[in-house]
């Protein structure tokens, strides 16, 4: 139980010393790499949480696409470093001041206000037996099924936009438009010109 | 009989709308023809109807033609109540119509308005048929309204004229607060009895009478004296009646036959039949018969003697007009309403004929209406003098026209009415009218002189031009003139003391003048032979023996009598001031507060403030809220996160 | 133990850190994006703490859920960012007013 705790406390900690790093990293390249850093760690949290399913999604998905599809795309823009360094100081202090009156709040939230209510201190085990993967598909794909095809569809509306929005198309290119090659008329490529005769000489 | 009563009313729409929407396709011949036909129909029709009535003893009926609407129990209706006063009036209103239709002929002969004027005195025949035909009070104010519309109309005939357009808005003005009255003394009705209809108003008559109401808090009136007293007000509009007589003498500016037609024989006696058709109302308030009689009384002597400093010949026969309302008012207020509808009737007649007459000269003198500039017509235009003097003979009540029966009897009926214990009012009406005897005649006769006799003081241009104008104006000058000397004989009689009326006036047993003095009736040529035992004649002989010497022997001496009372002259001249009060009293008051409401609330209040202010405070809010729309995303991002940080705030500490 | 107030608690701090992100981030729009994917971190941090806390799954199907937007709203988000800088050659935040009427 020490060692769980233990274990707890570490990734936690990592998690958010990553998650500092991401905020305040001066490279954009740092930060991603800050923020992978920051979703293996809550993938082993959520672990932890005996959320296997979820855990391994989150790697898979979000370190595995998005996160690389983010580093694309800094790779792609050349972002000027410099100019991102000067913004950083500036705002500080206000985000600083945001940010601790909200850990006031969650603070009295979390610890204080629901000291009156009796909540066990530790997680109630698992029954015997329990397979977490097994238990959120009997969920999703009976009460969840519309919302899981919405969300297939969103995604479908993502992959279409996300093209849409990035496609161009460059002058000079040459390629074949079918359809109007099909739709080409004999009349209008061959002209048949009367003449007379021509005599011979 | 009821589709005769259709016919009656109906033939004069049905012609106005026809010279009135296609004039232009008809023409001008088609114009006449048409609305002479209609009315010449509905004249045919009433003499028929009345013929029944009188000598076919045919009884009243009280027809409901149609229920416009029903509302919370009050029925709007059109019907025709035709008793044998609706008959008499019917009759003088169709036969003066007709008379006027054909006069029209000759004197709008060069107006471009030709057709639209036929078409707006046959929508008049039509309006006041409704109004004396009607058996409820909203169809009479539907008749009310409509003749007073197509008055304003004719003033304002000739509309590119100035004056015409003021003597438009003036009758308009004046008449809107007799009709305020009239409108509030029908809404009175419709509290107290819940009806509109004449004859179950007043069959609830006895019962308004015995409530109050209080119109000022702590003084409690009858509500019967209310009732009349606002109902007359209405009258006091329509038929002139001081203080709300400013309207009639400024209506001349319309074209002569709607002198003769409205504003003398039918429209403006709207009020006197009104006020007699409302008689069991009326007999309930003592009260309300006395404002009556003291109006008539003061409009008959002091709007007289304004006729006699007036130059213009149609303002003459105008005053001469207020003053003859006003003796059919007192007749009203004596409770002698059979008196004051005989005197409508052959006032009618020859007051529409001096009327004509004038125009006749009018339109001789190449519309020269100044009788200072007049003189000696007699001998250009024969028949339009005969029948002046005829009219001018009748209007004096001289002994045997049509004029000498109804006004001899009219002041006798004042002398021996019932108001004879209670001092003031009886002496005011009475010396009113018996002195207004001796002004009627001096005015009567001063024009007649200044205008046939005398020298001639027009121009030769215009004296080369005199001549008598076409038959269709003389025909009915001589058709107008045959009733005026001679209707008197055959019909006072039966009007004033043979129970002509019948039902349809109300008199209450102690004060019915005409009963009283019908015992002692012998004939109306005994009437003639007693004459000149009355003060009445001999005052109207004085009046004549006046002008003559003023204006025939002596014509230097009216100039110098001028010069010696100035300050009366001016008094008279300014018609006792009372345009001065309107115009520059509560017309400039009216004015102001307008102006005021007008730049103080409208311009400023309601554009400014309410609806300029509203945008303006909004553009004034919208510049300082497009500062936080910067367009920045962060700004936006920002406000989410200060918007959660101070929600998830309240959520914790304030909840 | 380790129990739901400590899963909260680190939830509470990720999210924190991604609100002061955003603050101070205002030079790259990529950043921001990075910043509000920890915040839905933190998000999803508490429901599957909640989740596990009354042994529900449901919880947990929301976080797939919003695994599954969240993909699909960095892509476009990317896609729209590339065009931006395609047009402007810059991510500056600080720069992008258009929506300044």
């Amino acid at each position: 139980m020490i060692f769980e705790a233990m274990l707890f406390y570490l990734f936690a900690t990592v998690t958010v010393g990553a998650a500092l790093g991401v905020v305040f990293s001066r490279n954009p390249v740092h930060s991603v790499m800050f923020l992978v850093l920051t979703f293996f760690n809550s993938a082993i949290l959520w672990l932890m949480a005996e959320a296997e399913f979820l855990a391994i999604v989150l790697v898979l998905v979000y370190v595995g696409a998005v996160m690389v599809l983010f580093l694309f795309v800094i790779m792609m823009l050349e972002v000027n470093v410099e100019a991102v360094k000067r913004g950083l100081t500036r705002y500080a202090p206000l985000a600083i001041a945001i940010a601790l009156i909200m850990v006031i709040e969650l603070i009295q939230l979390i610890w204080l206000r629901s000291r009156d209510v009796q909540i066990s201190s530790s997680f109630a085990p698992t029954p015997e037996g329990y397979d977490n993967t097994k238990a959120l598909g009997a969920v999703l794909y009976t009460e969840h099924v519309y919302a899981f095809e919405i969300a297939a569809v969103i995604l479908l509306l993502a992959i279409v936009a996300a093209i849409t929005l990035t496609m161009r198309k460059r002058p000079g290119l040459k390629v074949q438009d079918i359809g109007k090659q099909v739709a080409v008329r004999a009349k209008d490529r061959i002209r048949i010109v009367k003449m007379d005769a021509e005599k011979k000489q | 009989m009821y589709s005769y009563y259709l016919t009656i009313v109906l033939a004069p729409l049905f012609a106005a709308i026809v010279a009135g929407l296609f004039g232009h396709k008809i023409g001008r011949t088609g114009a006449h023809l048409i609305t002479i036909g209609a009315v010449g129909l509905s004249c045919l029709l009433s003499f028929l109807v009345l013929y029944r009535m009188y000598w076919g003893g045919a009884e009243p009926e009280n027809i409901g033609v149609y229920t416009w609407a029903v509302t919370d129990g009050l029925h709007m209706e059109v019907g025709f109540l035709v008793d044998r006063l609706t008959v008499l009036m019917m009759a003088v209103v169709t036969f003066v119509s007709l008379m006027v239709h054909v006069y029209t002929i000759g004197y709008m002969h060069d107006d471009p308005g030709y057709q639209r004027f036929f078409s707006y005195i046959s929508l008049f025949t039509f309006s006041m048929l409704m109004l004396v035909m009607s058996n409820n009070f909203l169809q009479l104010f539907f008749g009310w309204e409509a003749v007073g519309l197509v008055s304003y109309l004719l003033i304002g005939f000739w509309f590119k004229r100035e004056t015409a357009i003021f003597a438009n808005l003036k009758a308009f003005l004046v008449n809107r607060v007799g009709d305020f009255g009239f409108i509030l003394g029908i809404a009175a009705i419709v509290t107290f009895t819940g009806s509109l209809d004449y004859a179950t108003v007043f069959g609830q008559a006895g019962d308004v009478a015995a409530q109050s109401i209080e119109v000022f808090p702590g003084s409690p009136w009858n509500a019967m004296t209310l009732i009349c007293i606002l109902l007359f007000i209405g009258a006091m509009g329509k038929s002139a009646q001081a203080p709300l007589h400013v309207w009639l003498p400024d209506s001349m500016e319309g074209p002569t036959p709607i002198s003769a037609l409205i504003h003398a024989a039918t429209m403006v006696t709207a009020g006197i039949f009104m006020v007699a058709r409302m008689s069991p109302l009326f007999e309930l308030s003592t009260m309300a018969l006395a404002v009556v009689i003291v109006i008539g009384a003061i409009t008959a002597f002091f709007m007289g003697l304004l006729g006699i400093v007036q130059n213009d010949i149609k303002r003459v026969v105008a005053y001469s007009t207020l003053s003859q309302l006003g003796y059919m008012t007192v007749a009203l207020g004596a409770s002698a309403y059979g008196a004051a509808i005989f005197h409508l009737m052959t006032h009618a007649f020859f007051k529409a004929l001096l009327f004509l007459a004038a125009g006749s000269v009018i339109i001789a003198m190449h519309h020269e209406q100044d009788i200072r500039k007049m003189g000696g017509i007699r001998k250009y235009m024969p028949i339009t003098y005969w029948t002046s003097l005829v009219g001018s003979l009748a209007l004096i009540g001289f002994p045997g026209t049509a004029g000498f029966f109804s006004k001899d009897l009219l002041i006798e009926a004042v002398k021996e009415s019932h108001w004879h214990g209670q001092g003031a009012v009886y002496w005011i009406a009475y010396l009113s009218v018996l002195l207004g005897v001796f002004v009627t005649a001096l005015y009567s006769f001063r024009m007649f002189f200044l205008v046939f006799h005398g020298e001639e003081r027009m121009d030769k241009a215009t004296k080369s031009h005199l001549h008598e104008p076409p038959w269709v104006v003389t025909v009915p000058l001589i058709m107008l003139a045959i009733p005026s000397l001679a209707i008197g004989w055959f019909t006072v009689e039966p009007v004033l003391f043979g129970g002509f009326f019948g039902d349809a006036i109300v008199v209450d047993q102690g004060r019915d003048v005409l009963a009283n003095m019908g015992e002692h009736w012998h004939g109306p040529a005994a009437l003639l032979m007693h004459a000149w035992q009355t003060p009445v004649f001999w005052l109207a002989m004085a009046g004549l023996a006046t002008a003559v010497y003023l204006y025939l022997l002596r014509p230097d001496l009216p100039a110098k009598i001028k010069a010696k009372v100035e300050g009366l002259y001016n008094l008279l001249d300014r018609k006792y001031y009372f345009d001065d009060l309107y115009i520059k009293g509560f017309a400039a008051w009216g004015r102001n507060i307008g102006r005021t409401l007008w730049q103080r609330g409208d311009e400023f209040l309601i554009d400014g403030v309410l609806v300029n202010g509203t945008a303006n405070s909004v553009g004034k809010l919208a510049v300082v809220m497009r500062q936080l729309q910067s367009g920045y995303l962060y700004t936006y991002a920002f406000a989410m996160i200060i918007g959660l940080t101070m929600f998830l705030g309240w959520l914790i500490w304030f909840r | 133990m380790i129990g739901l107030h400590h899963y909260l608690t680190l939830s509470a701090m990720l999210f924190v850190l991604s609100i002061a992100g955003i603050i101070i981030n205002r030079r790259n729009l990529i950043l921001l994006l990075m910043c509000i994917e920890l915040m839905l971190l933190a998000v999803n941090f508490n429901f599957i703490a909640f989740s596990r806390y009354l042994g529900d799954e449901t919880g947990q199907v929301f976080v797939f859920f919003i695994l599954t937007v969240a993909a699909a709203e960095a892509a476009i988000g990317l896609a729209i960012l590339v065009v931006l800088f395609r047009t402007r050659r810059s991510i500056d935040v600080q720069e992008l007013n258009r929506m300044k009427g």
